[in-house]
């Protein structure tokens, strides 16, 4: 027999379902009809969801990506060695390293400033453009320096964030055991910090991925170029909305799994 | 007296009265008025200068003659500029026709509607002396090792990979300007434009372009040939065949050719 | 000379005056009671003995050595003085064996296997054994703080500086705190404490040092200082804590 507060619960948990479930399945419905009745849904349809053009490109828009997640793969790891490193270079501070600070914010300043399509350009096109030998002008290589500037800058500010969250008292504690500035940072500061921002660095790969498909303007046939190509040739959109659905696999999987570190560690701290 | 009959006969010019007795009466977007579209930017030999409303450039001046077949006054053409993607987005578009170099292929043209071809264009490959120097020549097998790149846009795309064949994957850009500025960086040796275009750059835009021979039409499996493009089911599409056949039988279209795109002769053709 | 002897100490946050020349004597193997209000500079005057916060004026001597010259490097000193917190300050991605070995390692260059004989008896010693490998939120309050003590001891160090390290904990716990210093007590351990344990200071201590708006106001043994206070604020400061 339940108490009186337990029915009253139940009844409410019950009521509330039907209601969510209700508007769920109106909005939905009122999506599925009235779409179609637009005057202009059959040439919609016919140019963005075209079954025959989606069967005829995904395959080759699936072995486009596989340069997205390469391209992603190869500048994850150097952006966050770099953002690491701007960071600690903002966070100098002896005298002697101010220009590095210095160096440090300017650098955050100007890239996070500046469109990553702009960035792209300038480096893709502008430095191989001074005369590098192949394959050293490669536009995968400096598109990749592009992509790696830019999100460094901002996966520098992350960190900086870190290193600034971790409690003054932590620096004390290691420094009164006579560890020496650098040793602090190393073996204090920085595991407690980079573990703090874990949310906030996959949010900002989780843009990198999808920003990747930004160097399809300097050459490289990745997915969304590909797309582009299928486009052209099919006079037909139905390609970009393949290639949203393979970002989307990625990155949706990603991006739940980001909030939920996030909602962890907001658990944790209280 | 003789001034009068000038002032009327311009004033009706002037408003497309003239229209009115032709085929193409109440199916354009504003009444008496051609609207047409072209690229942002238009390039050259298509159109010169950017301007298409000077008549200088190829489609500038087949366009003007269009519609004054069809019995609009120079006046009555309007200009507006579109993407690529708008020309082919669905809905209703903001233009008569558009022209800017579109190919005709029938899976476009289930999409949108094709007029009939102003201009059959050879294909043609655009490199640099220091590649020539080094080598490249026309035959096949020459132009397998080069890196190719080319306008993802254009049906450049398709020809590399039917007849040439590049040992490495192309690399492809977003316009004209940007395959040139890839060229300058050394980046790929060679690129696949439509003739007109090849010359133009390699004569204007790139410092040591050469244009080192063309695609006869014929070889591609679809002879590339460009269209005026219209929205799907646009009636005004017979009015513009009916003036395009026109003006192919008495030799204005091939004139326009002769005038704007003479210098597409003697270019060596790729066996 | 005392082993550590601070003479005319002074240290301002801005216009506030906390320790106001100051004049310590700790002798080798004296345990020194620091007590007073809050606020009243004893956290302070020991962060100054540790140096991790520069002195305005005045003299710090360690075993005779003027440890208070401006620009002084302050690690190898650091390492001669030992200091536990408040608020524990254990390093929480590490276990508490990690954050006990972590300092000897950079140090002392020596490596985890070459330390854990040493550390393991110290872990035993003060009843932690069995929480070596336990990371400190696995800990309960008492077990963090006797941890925070067996890695300051770790190094070695020829004095130790305890800040308030029961007032933290739930009143159960402190026991178990306490019973470590006296352990150490009984080592000759040379020690200087800031507490608000009365009954320990009296218990324990050699000397009581009542600190006031920055000064010493009164010092003497236990005794004197609980029983026939000679200053006004020492017996109103007593008689509210006691």
């Amino acid at each position: 027999m339940p108490t009186r507060r337990q029915a009253y619960e139940t009844r409410v948990k019950r009521r509330s379902a039907v209601i969510a479930g209700g508007s769920t399945l109106g909005v939905l419905a009122a999506i599925v009809l009235l779409v179609p009745l637009a005057p202009g849904w059959p040439g919609v349809k016919k140019s963005f969801f075209n079954a025959e053009v989606f069967a005829k490109t995904f395959p080759g828009l699936l072995d486009a990506f596989v340069w997205d997640v390469a391209i992603f793969l190869w500048s994850a790891p150097l952006i966050f060695l770099l953002g690491l490193l701007i960071a600690l270079a903002r966070d100098a501070r002896s005298p002697a390293l101010y220009p590095l600070r210095l160096f440090g914010m300017f650098y955050t300043d100007i890239f996070r400033g500046v469109p990553v399509i702009l960035v792209i350009y300038l480096i893709g096109f502008g430095i191989p453009g001074l005369g590098l030998p192949r394959p050293w002008n490669s536009p995968f290589i400096w598109g990749t320096v592009a992509l790696v500037l830019t999100y460094s800058a901002y996966v520098a500010e992350v960190f900086r964030t870190g290193i600034e969250s971790v409690h003054q008292s932590q620096r004390a504690a290691a420094a009164s055991l006579g560890l020496v500035n650098k040793d602090v940072m190393r073996y204090v500061i920085l595991p407690q910090a980079i573990r703090k921002v874990v949310p906030a660095n996959m949010n900002l790969f989780i843009a990198l991925q999808k920003d990747v498909a930004l160097l399809s303007f300097i050459g490289p046939v990745e997915i969304f170029r590909q797309a582009g190509v299928y486009k052209s040739l099919l006079a037909n959109f139905t390609p970009y909305v393949g290639a949203a659905l393979i970002f989307l696999a990625i990155t949706i999987p990603a991006t739940r799994y980001a909030d939920y570190l996030l909602a962890k560690q907001l658990r944790e701290r209280t | 007296m003789r001034l009068l009959l000038t002032t009327i006969l311009s004033s009706l010019v002037a408003t497309g009265a003239f229209a009115q007795n032709y085929c193409a009466a109440g199916k354009t977007l504003l009444d008496n008025k051609l609207t047409v579209a072209t690229g942002n930017p238009a390039y050259f030999p298509w159109v010169m200068d950017d301007a298409p409303e000077s008549k200088n450039g190829f489609e500038a001046a087949v366009v003007y003659a269009v519609a004054n077949e069809m019995g609009f006054a120079d006046s009555a053409v309007v200009w507006t500029r579109s993407s690529f993607d708008q020309a082919i987005q669905p809905g209703v578009k903001d233009f008569d026709f558009n022209v800017q170099q579109f190919s005709i292929t029938p899976e476009r043209d289930e999409i949108v509607d094709f007029s009939a071809p102003y201009y059959a264009a050879a294909m043609a490959v655009l490199t640099r002396k220091t590649v020539v120097d080094k080598g490249a020549d026309t035959s096949i097998g020459a132009l397998k090792g080069l890196i190719w790149g080319a306008d993802a846009n254009t049906t450049a795309v398709p020809m590399l990979a039917d007849i040439v064949q590049p040992d490495k994957e192309p690399l492809l850009y977003g316009d004209n300007a940007d395959v040139v500025e890839a060229m300058k960086a050394n980046q790929i040796d060679a690129a696949l434009f439509d003739l007109p275009t090849a010359l133009y750059l390699s004569a204007v835009v790139l410092e040591d372009g050469v244009v080192l021979g063309q695609f006869p039409a014929e070889r591609s499996e679809n002879p590339d040939e460009f269209g005026l493009l219209f929205e799907e089911g646009n009636p005004l599409k017979e009015c513009v065949d009916a003036a395009l056949e026109t003006l192919k039988q008495n030799g204005t279209l091939a004139a326009l050719e002769t005038e704007w795109l003479s210098a597409t002769t003697g270019v060596p053709v790729i066996e | 000379m005392a082993f550590l002897e601070t003479r005319r100490l002074t240290k301002s946050f801005g216009k506030n005056t906390v320790c106001n020349s100051i004049d310590l004597r700790v002798d080798k193997g004296e345990l020194v009671c620091l007590i007073g209000a809050s606020g009243s500079g004893k956290s302070t005057l020991l962060k100054c003995l540790n140096l991790l916060e520069p002195i305005d004026d005045g003299e710090i001597f360690l075993d005779g050595e003027d440890i208070s010259i401006p620009g002084l490097d302050p690690q190898p000193v650091r390492k001669r003085i030992g200091i536990v917190f408040q608020s524990y300050n254990l390093f929480p991605h590490m276990t508490a064996a990690e954050n006990v070995m972590l300092a000897p390692r950079r140090l002392h260059k020596r490596s985890r296997d070459d330390l854990l004989p040493q550390v393991t008896e110290l872990f035993s010693r003060f009843g932690l054994k069995d929480q070596m490998q336990h990371y400190p939120e696995q800990l309960s309050g008492g077990q963090q703080q006797r941890v925070a003590i067996v890695r300051a001891l770790a190094m070695r160090p020829e004095i130790m500086l305890f800040d308030e390290i029961t007032s933290a904990l739930d009143p159960e716990l402190v026991g178990e705190v306490l019973d470590v210093l006296r352990q150490l007590r009984s080592k000759g351990m040379t020690m200087i404490l800031a507490t608000h344990e009365m009954g320990f200071a009296r218990e324990l201590a050699d000397k009581v040092c009542f600190l006031d708006g920055g000064v010493i106001l009164e010092e003497g043994p236990p005794e004197t200082v609980f029983t026939q206070p000679t200053e006004v604020r020492t017996r109103e400061f007593l008689a509210r804590v006691l």
